[in-house]
């Protein structure tokens, strides 16, 4: 049995009474391809940040910092728009073993 | 003031419909239900009521359009028939799992194919396991006096459960009764002003999210939480018709007894039948034979114990059942395996057999129905019965 509320304790209906929530669902786990970026080549245009579907592009005093892998997805859109070809898509299998 | 006038059924609905004065109406029209909506936009037209009603291109898109105006926070109704509520199917779930108290006039009609207008009960006997509440009328008065209660047990708190009610199509859809009217004030205050039960989608100050992916972290949840307000509608019900008697003299409960205390054998049958049957309970009964009737009018959630309970005296009972679950049981229909189930579980020894009658609106006489209680007598005197189910006026 998955962990979590019971049915007595959420609200009805499958309804979300609070607003903003969606940070809280971590959708890193969906990832089969994590971006790797190579500072050196990186421009700081941010087309990355302006494409990124799930707002996963981290940016300090407007640089490009790296990535959110708690709700990136993988989806390669950030590598694909990126004018220096910095960021390459590396299979998630590589960081396992890595552990 | 009340009002005594010679309506039709979907007429005695849509008057109900202007009493309750809901806030939104979005529908489609489909024969034989399309004059109840109809009826209802002339008093849109008229400015007898305050209701948005919005004419969609399906009834894919009323329910639809329900479902959003529900969720927004409207007291919210409309109308279908066959083809049009088989339509609707996918937002059946919807309406009934976002617990949206919507109420729903379904004029019986026998669903396609081969294509057929007329009255069988297939169509609201497809939805029974969609999440709605069921209830069956059989005539015009109980019709609209089933309309007006709908909108009670539907946004209680304890159910929250969309609520459909059912007529025959064209048999009570289309003839003219004699149908006694509440006063408008007496339904609004019967209904209420409507505060729904929960956040809705225009409450800026508490901002809700509706129908967001449920998967396998909650969905079951969910669907247990739907059992529950179910399992508190039968009380409900009862409530709000208890409250609906002091106010019309009309009283309603989970099913209609009638003669049947002392009987020896009962059919049980759903709808304008069971008018029927009730001339040909009085025709035997002044010849000394001891018939009863049971008509169900709550079909979900079904009340199995109070049934098995009604039942048990007797000695053998016939169901009618005006559609057929195909592949059942027999190929029995739905409310024949009802009762069995409640039989075994709240008990009662008697056969009990089933009657497939009336499909696509063809005609149930007196004479057949009389067959069955003689049917029902042969099974007393022989001890066998010979069939569990058959097919009353079919040719062979």
């Amino acid at each position: 049995m998955p962990k979590g509320t019971g049915w007595k304790d959420i609200p009805i209906g499958g309804l979300i009474l609070e607003a903003g929530n969606s940070a809280e669902y971590k959708t890193g786990g969906w990832r089969a391809f994590r971006p790797v970026r190579d500072a050196e080549k990186c421009i700081h245009c941010l087309f990355c940040w302006i494409y990124c579907p799930d707002s996963s592009i981290l940016v300090q005093d407007e640089k490009m910092v790296g990535f959110d892998l708690e709700h990136c997805k993988g989806c390669g859109v950030c590598a694909q728009v990126c004018p220096t070809k910095c960021i390459t898509m590396t299979p998630e299998t590589e960081f396992e073993k890595e552990k | 003031m009340r009002e005594i006038m010679a309506l039709d059924g979907n007429a005695a609905v849509a008057h109900a419909m202007r009493q309750i004065n809901p806030d939104v109406v979005a529908a489609y029209p489909i024969t034989p239900q399309t004059s109840t909506v109809q009826t209802f936009s002339e008093f849109v037209a008229n400015g007898l009521v305050k209701t948005e009603f919005i004419t969609v291109e399906s009834e894919h898109s009323a329910m639809s359009a329900c479902i959003g105006a529900a969720a927004a926070g409207a007291r919210v109704m409309t109308a279908t028939s066959s083809a049009g509520l088989a339509f609707m199917w996918e937002v059946l779930y919807i309406a009934a799992s976002y617990r949206l108290p919507i109420v729903m006039l379904d004029v019986n009609r026998a669903l396609s194919g081969p294509i057929n207008i007329h009255c069988d009960h297939s169509d609201t006997m497809g939805a029974r396991e969609a999440g709605w509440i069921q209830i069956f009328s059989e005539n015009a008065q109980e019709s609209y006096d089933n309309f007006i209660q709908a909108v009670r047990i539907a946004e209680h708190p304890d159910v929250l459960l969309p609520v459909m009610v059912m007529h025959d199509g064209f048999i009570t859809s289309h003839a003219m009764e004699r149908v006694e009217l509440l006063s408008d004030e007496e339904v609004q205050s019967f209904v209420g002003e409507y505060k729904p039960a929960m956040p809705t989608l225009l409450d800026v100050h508490n901002p809700v999210t509706y129908g967001p992916l449920d998967f396998y972290d909650y969905y079951f949840e969910h669907k247990r939480q739907q059992v529950e307000g179910m399992a508190h509608a039968q009380e409900v019900i009862l409530e709000v018709a208890r409250e609906y008697e002091k106010l019309s003299g009309r009283r309603y409960g989970l099913f209609e007894a009638y003669r049947l205390e002392d009987a020896e054998v009962a059919i049980v049958v759903l709808s304008s039948t069971a008018g029927t049957t009730k001339a040909v309970v009085d025709k035997l009964r002044a010849q000394g034979k001891k018939v009863g009737l049971l008509k169900p009018r709550v079909f979900r959630p079904f009340p199995a114990k109070e049934l098995a309970d009604a039942l048990r005296h007797l000695k053998a009972v016939a169901v009618m059942d005006r559609s057929i679950s195909f592949g059942a049981m027999h190929n029995a229909g739905p409310l024949y395996l009802e009762v069995l189930s409640a039989q075994r579980i709240y008990g009662g020894n008697m056969p009990v057999v089933d009657y497939i009658f009336g499909l696509g609106g063809r005609d149930i006489v007196p004479a057949q129905i009389e067959s069955v209680y003689d049917d029902l007598f042969r099974i007393l005197e022989t001890g066998q019965v010979e069939r569990l189910v058959t097919y009353l006026g079919v040719r062979e």
